[in-house]
């Protein structure tokens, strides 16, 4: 590695398609996770319209459903081929890509001081992988028995059986290839991101003195790495199931008037190998969600982040425990009650990282000055919906409330705000806090604003009421409650759930006007906008090939010298050195 | 219609969004020309005082959904171990609101209190072991509180013991309905397959082993009834995908698998009539048939039949996605005395005479 790097000849082909700069991949994802997140946000417009004005005809279900809404009807498969994809899409291509792809090659060769990722060439194969991922996903959708349809969580025997639904026909079988690929270019990314941290960072950038960024997509890099295997093997045995006629999942079957011949399998299994995958994933949704969220809001409040130790320490314990919780999905499922307990323990000591993280964030707000920049809203508004998502998780984890919970609208509206609101917010904090890094220019920031506001407000208004659809016991994935006039007097919520969810998508569009406008017309972005201490603030605006023009500077500081006393400025940047007689914090 | 009307009031919502960005920079004006799109004074006071009128924003939607939809939630429970769920879900939900309360009072609050003025500093203050102890070790001791009394409630009521009181149903699950079977006088459920579901041109609806001696005097049935008072132990089975036997009345849910049995208990403690009759439940119904009334008007101007008056019914619904119909899988329940149980049980036909017709 070295400043050679930057001399290479570069056509248009290597420098925006197929290239191996950390900084264009980083574009790459998320430009690609953002199509992802319009298409699996306007899906969840369509089912939210249905839900609010059950078997009502919609000009729009035409036009986007064609012939699987005969009349402008929403057919019920359609409908959960909906729920389906825009599960898969936000959980893998959005929050796990979108978020974690981009911010990690962006941010780790920066904010670590490497010229760029440990191997390019991974890194560009990860990006196409997932691209190519993206593309069979999406292509599933347009084929003649529709896409998937079991849930994101596609059960067997339901996804393994042709019979039992249109879904679980050809669009079953590009969904388990698109998420096989999905698997290998995260693993790629993810042992890079691992490497990287390890062995690239610069002079005097030791553990302890690394953003909690960093910390974060470390960390569910590891994680990732442990988990996301084991999906892929639940995906290959259920294809050996759909496809060879072996029975990991499946046995005593009758359906369609003929008796199957599988024998000896358990559904049971398949829950326990997804789940081993799907709780972590949360995590790997969320933490780096939470630590762009440490680094924007220290910044920002010009104020350390408060407790650096218990925050690392925290999402270490997350990480470790995210791997032995993932029963809590399964008290129900017929799996031993013994299990049930210890999952229900084990859960619900997630609660006390997750608290010790909460409480650092307000206590970084006490005091500070605080610069309320986009960025800097959106981060406030990840820590409240974390609070409010993060709360209801007490009933859901504890294996006797979740008894009667379960697979209601009430997890529903648990893990769209604990998981899905709170790692947009992320997601768009991030966008927001280091556009400037990606394009060299600055959002509008009233633009900014409206889109905090109307999303902000948009969010209690969809995800609070849900709460009380699925403590009234109506269960979730249900395409309309018609069938139960016991459940005629939710219908007004329904209506009220489903227009605060078309204003919120209105204010996507806001976004993402922003977004576009601010690449080609954004007022040009100045070296370190935000005053940060960071490292990537050092390199300048116009990317370079290898980031830093010269040599890479040192650090000689943690990355929270904001408002130090003794000095002039508010914030001393991690390269300069220690003033004579100044202490290092010790941490 | 109603897609015009929805698309107008998109068009609407964009426009004031449209208007409320020119608001946020025409009240810039008069200050000197800032385009360095990095918040100023003006816009973290802004912002702050945003930030205070979305805490009273939360408060009041809070408020609001108990006011407004207080009424939806389920009415008191009709099973023994379904108070005992009842009553750590209160104290959960206690312990909830409090901290809800008291951090979103916290952060934004602090957000508010706090937002930046140029001639001000923060407070350089990195870390406080003693605090950071404190707020770890209030959760751990509440947690392990809760943990303790979830899991002496979770081992009480998923421990199902056999006895010769308890009654015993079995659940079977298909695409898209629910059927049950009694065991009979002999109190034993016989055995069964999906492999003699087509014995005897499919009379044999749950695959019951007709050489299984036990199996002769089951009944097979498509809605459930249950005796008040008396411990009902369920067997779920499915015979093709799996579905969840969920019956939120009595607090009680349990996953239906193929190829295996799963197991739940439950002693209901309210009859059906009983149930109807409680003030929850008669508001409720009134409120209901209120809404299906108001729709019923509607369908009859569209030429359209009205809709049947509703009553109360227990409810068995199927929670774990199950195809095209999963919105539509129900059985009805219906929880009578003990004598009324047997006369009804009395009546219904027993697997030996269903194979001999």
């Amino acid at each position: 590695m070295g400043a050679d790097h930057a001399h290479h000849k570069e056509t248009f082909i290597t420098k925006y398609i197929f290239s191996q700069d950390h900084k264009m991949i980083a574009k790459q994802y998320l430009i690609t996770g953002l199509i992802m997140g319009i298409i699996g946000i306007a899906m969840s417009l369509l089912f939210r319209l249905q839900l609010a004005w059950p078997e009502k005809s919609f000009a729009v279900f035409d036009i986007f459903l064609g012939k699987w809404a005969p009349d402008g009807v929403m057919d019920p498969n359609v409908y959960l081929a909906l729920v389906t994809i825009h599960g898969t899409l936000m959980v893998f291509f959005v929050l796990t890509a979108g978020l974690s792809g981009t911010f990690s090659n962006l941010l780790i060769p920066l904010q670590i001081g490497a010229r760029d990722m440990a191997s390019g060439l991974l890194n560009m194969i990860s990006y196409w992988l997932f691209f190519l991922s993206s593309v069979i996903m999406i292509a599933s959708l347009f084929v003649e028995s529709g896409p998937a349809a079991a849930g994101w969580t596609i059960y067997p025997p339901l996804s393994a059986l042709p019979q039992a639904q249109p879904g679980s026909g050809l669009g079953m079988t590009l969904w388990l290839v698109s998420m096989a690929i999905f698997i290998a270019s995260s693993l790629l990314g993810s042992l890079n991101y691992i490497v990287t941290v390890i062995n690239l960072r610069t002079k005097g950038m030791s553990m302890t003195r690394l953003p909690l960024t960093i910390w974060a997509f470390f960390v569910t890099a590891i994680i990732g790495v442990v988990s996301f295997p084991v999906l892929l093997s639940a995906a290959l045995l259920l294809i050996m199931d759909r496809s060879f006629g072996t029975s990991f999942f499946l046995s005593d079957i009758f359906i369609q008037g003929e008796v199957l011949h599988y024998q000896g399998g358990s559904p049971v299994l398949y829950e326990h190998l997804f789940w081993f995958l799907g709780h972590p994933e949360v995590y790997i949704v969320l933490l780096p969600a939470l630590g762009i969220t440490s680094e924007v809001l220290a910044t920002n409040a010009r104020k350390p982040i408060f407790g650096y130790r218990a925050m690392v320490a925290s999402i270490l314990a997350i990480a470790f425990l995210s791997t032995i919780v993932w029963g809590h999905h399964m008290f129900i499922s017929g799996m031993n009650p013994f299990l049930g307990s210890v999952f229900t323990f084990t859960t619900l000591l997630i609660a006390i990282p997750s608290a010790v993280k909460a409480f650092n964030y307000i206590t970084t707000l006490w005091k500070g000055n605080l610069q309320m920049n986009p960025g800097m809203l959106f981060s406030i508004g990840l820590v409240s919906t974390f609070i409010s998502g993060g709360l209801t998780g007490i009933i859901l984890g504890d294996s006797t409330l979740d008894i009667n919970v379960h697979d209601t609208y009430f997890v529903v509206a648990h893990f769209h705000l604990v998981m899905g609101i709170s790692a947009l917010y992320g997601l768009f904090a991030g966008v927001y806090h280091w556009f400037p890094k990606m394009f060299g220019r600055m959002m509008n920031k009233n633009l900014g604003y409206v889109h905090f506001w109307v999303t902000a407000i948009c969010a209690y208004g969809v995800f609070f009421p849900m709460h009380f659809v699925g403590m009234a016991g109506l269960p979730r994935r249900y395409y309309s409650n018609t069938a139960f006039p016991y459940f005629d007097d939710l219908a007004n919520i329904n209506v009220i759930i489903t227009i605060f969810a078309l204003i919120a998508g209105a204010a996507q569009l806001v976004f993402l006007y922003n977004f576009i406008q601010s690449i080609f017309y954004g007022k040009k972005a100045v070296q370190n906008p935000w005053k940060s201490n960071t490292m990537e603030w050092t390199t300048p605006v116009e990317h370079i090939h290898g980031n830093w023009p010269g040599d890479i500077p040192h650090v000689h500081r943690w990355a929270y010298d904001y408002s130090k006393p003794g000095h002039d400025e508010d914030f001393i940047p991690q390269n300069v050195p220690l003033a004579e007689g100044e202490e290092e914090l010790q941490h | 219609m109603t897609a015009v009307i929805l698309f107008a009031i998109l068009v609407l919502v964009g426009i004031a969004i449209w208007q409320i960005t020119k608001i946020f920079e025409l009240s810039q004006l008069r200050q000197t020309k800032d385009e360095s799109q990095v918040a100023n004074d003006q816009d973290n006071h802004r912002n702050g005082q945003l930030m205070f009128a979305f805490l009273i924003f939360i408060y009041l939607i809070t408020i609001y959904s108990f006011w407004a939809w207080g009424d939806v939630l389920l009415p008191e429970s009709a099973s023994e171990h379904g108070q005992d769920i009842d009553r750590l879900m209160w104290i959960s939900f206690a312990l909830i609101f409090f901290v809800q309360t008291i951090t979103q009072a916290l952060l934004h609050y602090f957000s508010y209190k706090y937002r930046g003025r140029k001639d001000q500093k923060a407070l350089f203050y990195a870390d406080n072991d003693k605090l950071e102890f404190i707020w770890t070790i209030i959760p751990v001791v509440t947690l392990a509180g809760l943990i303790m009394y979830g899991l002496f409630t979770w081992t009480s009521i998923m421990n199902i013991e056999e006895n010769d009181e308890a009654l015993v149903v079995e659940l079977y699950a298909q695409q898209f309905n629910w059927k049950a079977r009694y065991a009979g006088n002999d109190g034993v459920l016989g055995d069964a397959n999906v492999r003699f579901l087509q014995d005897y041109d499919g009379r044999n609806l749950v695959g019951i082993d007709s050489a299984d001696p036990y199996g002769l005097d089951d009944v097979v049935v498509q809605e459930l009834h249950l005796p008040k008072g008396r411990e009902v132990i369920f067997k779920m089975r499915s015979q093709d995908v799996l579905h969840s036997a969920y019956m939120p009345h009595f607090r009680a849910q349990m996953n239906c698998v193929p190829g295996m049995i799963t197991e739940f208990a439950f002693t209901p403690i309210m009859t059906t009539e009983e149930m109807r009759q409680t003030p929850d439940m008669v508001a409720k119904v009134e409120k209901i048939n209120r809404i299906r009334y108001e729709n019923s008007k509607a369908l009859l101007a569209n030429g359209e039949e009205a809709l049947d008056a509703y009553q109360f019914d227990y409810l068995l619904l199927c929670n774990k996605i199950c195809g095209a119909s999963h919105y539509n899988m129900q059985m009805k329940i219906v929880v009578e005395e003990e004598e009324d149980f047997n006369k009804w049980m009395a009546q219904q036909t027993t697997f030996a005479q269903t194979i001999q017709q």
